[in-house]
């Protein structure tokens, strides 16, 4: 079974605005995926509908074998918790914190903080000697790294990242790339959101949108 | 942040102040009506013409949770002095200062043991027309009346106190008992007590039912005087309070709502990482706790230092540290704060964590 399916899937915003229009796919478990598109392609609507961050209008997505269109707020906040460990382009890291309290947010929601497995996963990204800096103090590159930390910190089944190399020079780029392919070659599902050609074809599979269709 | 804990801050030594000054000021100010007299009267029941002296320690009884400034008695009768008949009171000096502490004396009150009388303005100005205060150090005669010994007594003072007084004589209780032949006899004994509103007429309704043969009388005029008094400072400290209150709610929600305005990205990561809304709810509330706590706390003091402060500078004594009043004051300013945070909570718990996709 498919770690994810969606069956026809469509987003309507008020009424009119028709965001997706009759998504098809699946993505197998340890399968990476790229999702591409231009801008205003449905990208970021769909990313939200698979990061349980929306509801879509019409169709079905199964994640995990769960129905997310059957389920209310509470429950696809809950999902998000614990299936989803989510990678920004912006990296949103909390200012104030530093690098391992920061992975330790995302523990706080999930269950408990541990200190060793934050410590862990900074490890596992090349920023164990970091850990104590606020994102002020690190660069684009380092701060992405413990962005995807974070993700890792509760062991989701699926990992999403919106455009992980969008904000990153060609060498922070390239870092960000290789842990993605350590993650896969671990057995992680991937999905990333990009509108690079470059990073589309890191993945192993492409679904390109355009104007809330799949691009055949 | 740091104005809303400022806020809570002011608003917390404003309220514990008020209510510390509140508490305080009715027993001060109690203290200060005491200066014009007293405010019960215990007089003969049934029309007698006098009633026994030891009566009064009956009434101190009843007042024993009162503190009682003073309790004069008085013997009133007319006496021939330098062959005029004049009224004098036979009463306690030591009692009637307290009690009394607004008459003015010329001279000194007559000591007990001595044969001294002291002579009202009025009376002074008959014995000595053209300068009163001559009479001081005279000799006067003094006696039951025709037929009776009569005895020398000194003029000790004259004394001023913008009533009847001063056309009467005074001396002490036991000469004018023993002159007149009423041992242990008294007309009337004036007593003056810390009480506050309605507890006055509670200790009549005591001491009538409570001690046969004495009827006791309330002055109205000062017991009003100072019941109004007080019930408009109750109202305007509850005023000041609530306006307080008010401000202090209108400050930390505004303050409140700039925070989770400005930590909405925030907000909409902890969403995005899996924060439930209760997760951020109990955030902010125990965000808006802690400040309502710090806030309570620093303000409770200084409340204190500023109640201390009024109380030394208008009636000249300290205050206690009141315990109570100082977690009234936290925990008021807890719940100001968390009703303040009630309407950013709701904002908070709003934000869409998709913003954080959108790289808002």
């Amino acid at each position: 079974m498919a770690l994810l399916e969606l069956k026809n899937v469509s987003m309507v915003y008020n009424g009119k605005v028709r965001a997706l229009d009759g998504i098809n796919f699946s993505v197998e478990k340890g399968e990476w995926v790229a999702i591409m598109g231009p801008s205003g392609s449905g990208k970021t609507t769909l990313m939200n509908i698979i990061g349980c961050m929306d509801k879509a209008t019409g169709g079905e997505v199964i994640l995990d074998g769960i129905d997310l269109s059957d389920i209310g707020a509470d429950k696809l906040t809950e999902i998000r918790r614990e299936k989803i460990g989510m990678v920004f382009q912006q990296f949103h890291l909390v200012p104030y914190l530093t690098a391992v309290e920061n992975i330790m947010v995302a523990q706080y929601y999930h269950g408990l903080p541990d200190l060793n497995d934050a410590l862990t996963e900074l490890k596992r990204v090349g920023l164990e000697d970091r850990a104590n800096h606020l994102p002020s103090q690190l660069s684009g590159g380092e701060q992405q790294r413990v962005c995807i930390a974070r993700a890792l910190i509760n062991y989701p089944v699926l990992i999403l990242a919106d455009e992980p190399t969008g904000n990153l020079d060609e060498a922070n780029q390239n870092l960000v790339m290789k842990i993605f392919h350590e993650l896969h070659a671990e057995g992680h599902t991937i999905i990333t959101v990009t509108h690079s050609p470059d990073v589309g074809r890191e993945a192993q599979r492409c679904i390109v949108l355009e104007h809330g269709r799949i691009k055949l | 942040m740091l104005i809303a804990l400022i806020a809570v801050a002011v608003g917390a030594t404003i309220i514990s102040g008020m209510v510390t000054v509140y508490r305080e000021v009715p027993q001060q100010l109690g203290r200060e009506f005491r200066a014009y007299g007293a405010n019960l009267l215990i007089i003969p029941a049934n029309e007698a013409a006098t009633f026994d002296e030891n009566k009064i320690q009956n009434v101190r009884e009843v007042l024993s949770e009162h503190e009682i400034i003073g309790a004069a008695p008085f013997l009133y009768e007319r006496l021939e002095i330098n062959k005029q008949y004049i009224l004098t009171g036979g009463t306690n000096f030591d009692e009637l200062q307290k009690v009394s502490p607004y008459w003015q004396l010329e001279g000194n009150y007559p000591a007990a043991g001595e044969r001294e009388v002291l002579i009202g303005a009025q009376l002074a100005k008959v014995f000595s027309p053209y300068e009163p205060s001559e009479i001081i150090g005279q000799e006067v005669t003094i006696s039951a009346g025709e037929g009776t010994a009569m005895k020398k007594y000194v003029v000790s003072g004259i004394v001023s106190t913008g009533g009847k007084e001063e056309e009467f004589a005074f001396m002490n209780l036991d000469d004018l008992q023993q002159i007149v032949s009423k041992p242990n006899e008294i007309s009337i004994a004036q007593f003056s007590v810390v009480a506050e509103g309605d507890s006055l007429k509670t200790i009549e309704e005591k001491i009538s039912s409570g001690i046969a043969g004495i009827h006791p009388q309330l002055v109205q005029q000062i017991a009003n005087s100072e019941f109004n008094v007080l019930s408009k400072l109750q109202v305007l400290v509850l005023l000041v309070t609530a306006i307080v209150l008010l401000l202090t709610l209108i400050c930390v929600t505004t303050t409140m709502m700039a925070v989770v305005t400005e930590r909405r990205k925030e907000i909409g990561l902890k969403k995005a990482l899996g924060a439930a809304n209760e997760n951020i709810v109990r955030e902010f509330l125990g965000e808006g706790c802690l400040l309502g706590a710090f806030g309570g706390l620093f303000g409770s003091s200084l409340g204190y230092l500023f109640a201390q402060s009024v109380s030394l500078q208008v009636f000249g004594r300290g205050i206690y540290f009141s315990v109570p009043i100082a977690i009234l004051s936290i925990v008021l300013s807890i719940i100001v704060t968390g009703v303040a945070s009630l309407i950013p909570v709701r904002i908070a718990t709003a934000v869409d964590p998709a913003i954080v996709l959108r790289g808002e």
